[in-house]
């Protein structure tokens, strides 16, 4: 599982645009009690004047075993914005959550952390 | 035959008493489960039942849902069921959280799996994000189709009449059951 970035442009309060590629093989997580698996991908970093901000970048709804294995390229289905002016400079990890959701009883769900990403110290 | 018919009476009333205190204790019993799920999961309602097709596919209307909820903080990707002072609450995946370092306070974002907007314009006041004690649990689990009477029940008036017309008939149907297969 690999996420790329790109881009950033920023107005206001800080924004960022950048694009992903991600490719996942989650069929090991499909059951004959998973209904689907909703992913997605969210930004996490520390601010200042906050200890933790979670931003989800992008997500979407595995409806079955035989989608569950595929490379996409997508820039963030939603917007990257900070409380603030906190990002030029920013390291941030950036986390694939899987949901699985059954077609009845428990759900449950996990993620990975990559972490190492930073964005650039100045505005483009 | 006088004397048969004297000696009925008392049994007749006994077992009348003994068939009201079994009713009473089922119905003692469905709401000790029903305060002790409230207790043990720690939420106001810890079953709902999904009223409307935001969070398709994964849940349709008349689904229902388990919540718990604990002091855990609040992250992305939980499913949640808030209300912030509205007739009914909304059940909605959190995919922004802003916790703050010193009051650990946060401003939470959610939004519909199947809608294309958040719910920024569903919160109350202009508030632009939902604060943690607006949340009343998070789903744990999940249940298809049995929450379908409820709705019926709310949304259709008639049926809503009629539940009060059949109750007493389901009552007094259930005791005759508990008379014919009563031991005395």
């Amino acid at each position: 599982m690999n996420i790329n970035w790109f881009q950033k442009q920023p107005k206001g309060s800080d924004e960022v645009s950048l694009t992903m590629n991600i490719s996942a093989d989650l069929q090991s997580l499909f059951t004959w009690n998973t209904k689907q698996v909703f992913i997605f991908v969210a930004a996490e970093y520390e601010t200042r004047k906050n200890s933790l901000n979670q931003v989800s970048l992008w997500d979407a709804i595995i409806p079955a075993k035989e989608r569950a294995k595929f490379w996409i390229r997508s820039s963030n289905k939603y917007r990257f914005v900070d409380h603030g002016k906190n990002l030029r400079g920013k390291e941030f990890n950036l986390t694939l959550h899987w949901h699985v959701m059954p077609k009845t009883g428990k759900m449950f769900a996990d993620k990975i952390v990559m972490s190492g990403y930073s964005l650039p110290e100045e505005y483009i | 035959m006088g004397w048969v018919e004297e000696n009925m009476k008392p049994t007749h009333i006994r077992q009348i008493l003994s068939q009201a205190i079994s009713l009473g204790m089922v119905i003692s019993s469905a709401l000790i489960i029903w305060k002790g799920l409230i207790c043990i999961t720690g939420s106001e309602s810890p079953v709902v039942v999904v009223l409307s097709g935001s969070m398709e596919p994964g849940f349709k209307r008349g689904d229902i849902l388990f919540l718990y909820m604990n002091k855990d903080p609040i992250r992305a990707g939980q499913i949640v069921v808030f209300n912030d002072g509205r007739d009914v609450p909304i059940v909605h995946r959190v995919i922004e959280v802003h916790e703050q370092r010193d009051s650990k306070e946060a401003d939470i974002l959610t939004k519909g799996d199947a809608n294309l907007d958040d719910d920024r314009m569903l919160y109350t006041s202009s508030n632009r994000w939902l604060q943690q004690k607006y949340i009343m649990g998070r789903a744990v689990g999940f249940l298809p189709y049995v929450g379908w009477l409820t709705i019926i029940m709310t949304d259709k008036p008639i049926i809503k009449c009629f539940r009060f017309i059949l109750l007493p008939y389901i009552l007094l149907g259930a005791l005759g059951l508990l008379v014919i297969t009563s031991k005395e």
